[in-house]
């Protein structure tokens, strides 16, 4: 079969049976060298045992998993080009933190000093050498994140996995793992799937996101496509915030119809002044939302929430809102934009 | 109501209770510790007779006495030969089996782990009798093959049930993470699971060695006359020699279980090993 990533990574029509369930069924995805792509998508949704596919750790029961342009299918994870960042980390508390990044080379059997000479760099690169001669059990999880990290990065692997790596993490040290991996990623060149729940971790790190629901892709595209012109009502409501109303649109104004019309929050405007398009509304609510207001809104159409950030209006306040933009879906699908 | 029961309060100001309870405790010190200390005592005595509530004298000749008599070290030398040999075999048959619980779920796989069990329920002498006509047909009696197998057989139990809890607590993900690493199954076996399962097998190994040791039902009804080791030794000595003797060849029979278990507690409780069970 024809390969088209080239070095990357490509999945050819994977189907994966698991306890009788068809969790995974004509899955199709093509990643470049060096980009880094994300499997988003709800717990369930089949995204791990994708990932798992590519590791080797499951089969497929057809179809073909290539990577580095080799068709990997059949081969144990012992002998594929990728290295997998577990989500529990999975570092072995046998052994020091030099000892765990020196694991693979020593299964390929490299001089001593060597190996002495990659754990050495990686570490630094993590920045963990203080760490090297502590054991699992004694560093911080971020720290054991890192490890994980390394012992995948000292492989030179021609594909990186990650499982939801950051999700063991809290808020604060999520943001600026993220990004650390960010930047490591795009200077090594190394090509990166990554699986996560977290939609804001997948729209701040990924070249292209792939969302899944159901065992299938719904949309493959860039964070901005994905947010702008989500392909289906279903990737429309997991990324980002939505009003979803029923009806039919037209010229700003939402009538009776059959059409699912959604709109995001930051395209709706309120103002005391009426501008063409706009609809009389009054103000309902208001919560604050930390660096911006979520401000609810009646009009005589619809009930619609928008993001207010400067000239914030309050509970009962009357005025006229309009939107700037609708995505319409018919049947699930985005039919046209508005 | 849950309320109002009160925790029994075991500190009391009653000079009487206090008295009471220190003669108790006393007491049941008395019954575990003073026959450890009366053994001792006629270990290194010259003669201790009632009513004297000291011995004679002090001597150490009970232990060249029991170092004198062949049959004697002989059966020391047996026992140390033996008990190894049987844990060893022990852990090479049982280890797999251990493993193979612990990781696959085959057909009769919970059957198995029960009737581990049930050889150790019924009364060995009954399993004993019936292996010893089993012996006699197969030329085993009187051997150290068939002494061998009698106390591999008790074994069995700690073998397989320990070092199985100790291979199921080892988390699968570790064992993919090296196989992720570059290692194929066996040096993952090797390097991962045997090595984060080796507490709870050096516990097993422990306890096999020392009921291989102890053991005396079954390898006196298939060794004697031709083999003894300590524990059949001792039915020979407490009907000829004077009771020193058989207080020596007590404190002898104990000190390898002793030193074991010492050994086994630095390496299990304080040992790197213990704290690598902390997985976060």
């Amino acid at each position: 079969m024809a390969n088209q990533s080239g070095e990357g990574l490509e999945l050819v029509g994977l189907r994966k049976i698991l306890g009788g369930r068809v969790i995974i069924d004509d899955l199709n995805l093509v990643v470049n060298k060096g980009e880094m792509v994300s499997l988003l998508g709800p717990s369930g949704c089949g995204k791990t045992t994708t990932l798992r596919m590519i590791a080797g750790f499951l089969i497929p029961e057809s179809g073909k998993v290539f990577l580095a342009g080799k068709d990997v299918t059949e081969i144990g994870p012992e002998k594929r080009p990728s290295a997998m960042v577990f989500q529990n980390y999975a570092l072995w508390p046998h052994m020091t933190v030099f000892k765990n990044v020196a694991y693979p080379l020593k299964v390929r059997k490299m001089s001593k000093s060597e190996i002495e000479k990659r754990v050495h760099d990686v570490l630094e690169m993590v920045n963990l050498m203080h760490h090297k001669d502590s054991r699992p059990a004694q560093i911080s999880g971020g720290e054991q994140q890192r490890v994980a990290l390394a012992r995948a990065l000292v492989q030179e692997p021609d594909i990186l996995l990650l499982d939801e790596p950051l999700s063991n993490l809290d808020a604060k040290l999520r943001v600026k793992v993220r990004e650390d991996i960010r930047e490591l990623q795009r200077r090594l060149g190394i090509t990166t799937v990554i699986v996560t729940h977290d939609q804001d971790e997948a729209l701040s790190i990924s070249d292209r996101i792939a969302v899944m629901n159901e065992g299938r892709i719904e949309q493959f595209s860039t964070p901005q496509e994905l947010y702008d012109a989500p392909q289906t009502e279903y990737v429309a409501n997991f990324i980002g915030s939505l009003n979803r109303v029923t009806g039919s649109f037209e010229n700003g104004a939402i009538s009776a119809g059959s059409d699912v019309i959604g709109i995001r929050p930051e395209d709706v405007f309120f103002s005391k002044n009426q501008i063409p398009g706009s609809v009389a509304a009054t103000v309902t609510l208001v919560v604050p939302r930390g660096h911006f207001y979520e401000v609810y809104l009646k009009r005589n159409d619809a009930e619609l929430r928008a993001f207010v950030s400067s000239e914030v209006p309050k509970a009962g306040d009357a005025g006229f809102a309009n939107i700037t933009k609708a995505l319409i879906y018919r049947d699930g699908k985005l039919v046209r934009t508005a | 109501m849950a309320k109002d029961v009160q925790p029994l309060n075991l500190y009391t100001k009653s000079v009487g209770v206090k008295v009471l309870l220190s003669l108790f405790s006393g007491f049941m010190l008395l019954l575990i510790v003073g026959p450890l200390l009366w053994l001792a005592i006629h270990a290194f005595a010259t003669e201790w007779l009632f009513p004297s509530y000291k011995p004679k004298g002090w001597t150490l000749d009970w232990f060249r006495k029991v170092f004198e008599v062949p049959t004697l070290v002989d059966a020391m030398k047996t026992s140390l030969i033996i008990s190894p040999i049987v844990v060893l075999l022990s852990a090479v048959i049982c280890l797999p089996a251990a493993y193979a619980s612990a990781r696959y779920n085959y057909w009769g796989r919970k059957s198995f782990l029960i009737i581990m069990f049930a050889s150790n329920a019924f009364p060995k002498i009954g399993l004993f009798a019936t292996i010893a006509t089993l012996y006699y047909f197969l030329n085993l009696m009187g051997t150290l093959v068939g002494v061998i197998i009698i106390q591999v057989l008790g074994t069995i139990i700690f073998m397989t049930w320990i070092p199985a809890a100790a291979f199921a607590a080892v988390p699968k993900s570790l064992e993919e993470a090296a196989r992720d690493a570059g290692a194929g199954k066996f040096r993952v076996f090797r390097t991962i699971t045997l090595k984060m399962a080796m507490p709870g097998i050096l516990v097993a190994m422990v306890m096999s060695f020392i009921y291989a040791f102890d053991e005396a039902q079954g390898t006196f009804l298939i060794g004697a006359p031709t083999i003894y080791t300590m524990p059949t030794a001792m039915y020979a000595i407490v009907e000829t020699y004077p009771i020193q003797v058989t207080a020596v060849f007590s404190i002898l029979l104990t000190i390898p279980s002793v030193l074991l278990i010492g050994l086994a507690r630095k390496h299990i409780i304080g040992g790197q090993l213990a704290e690598g069970f902390q997985i976060k």
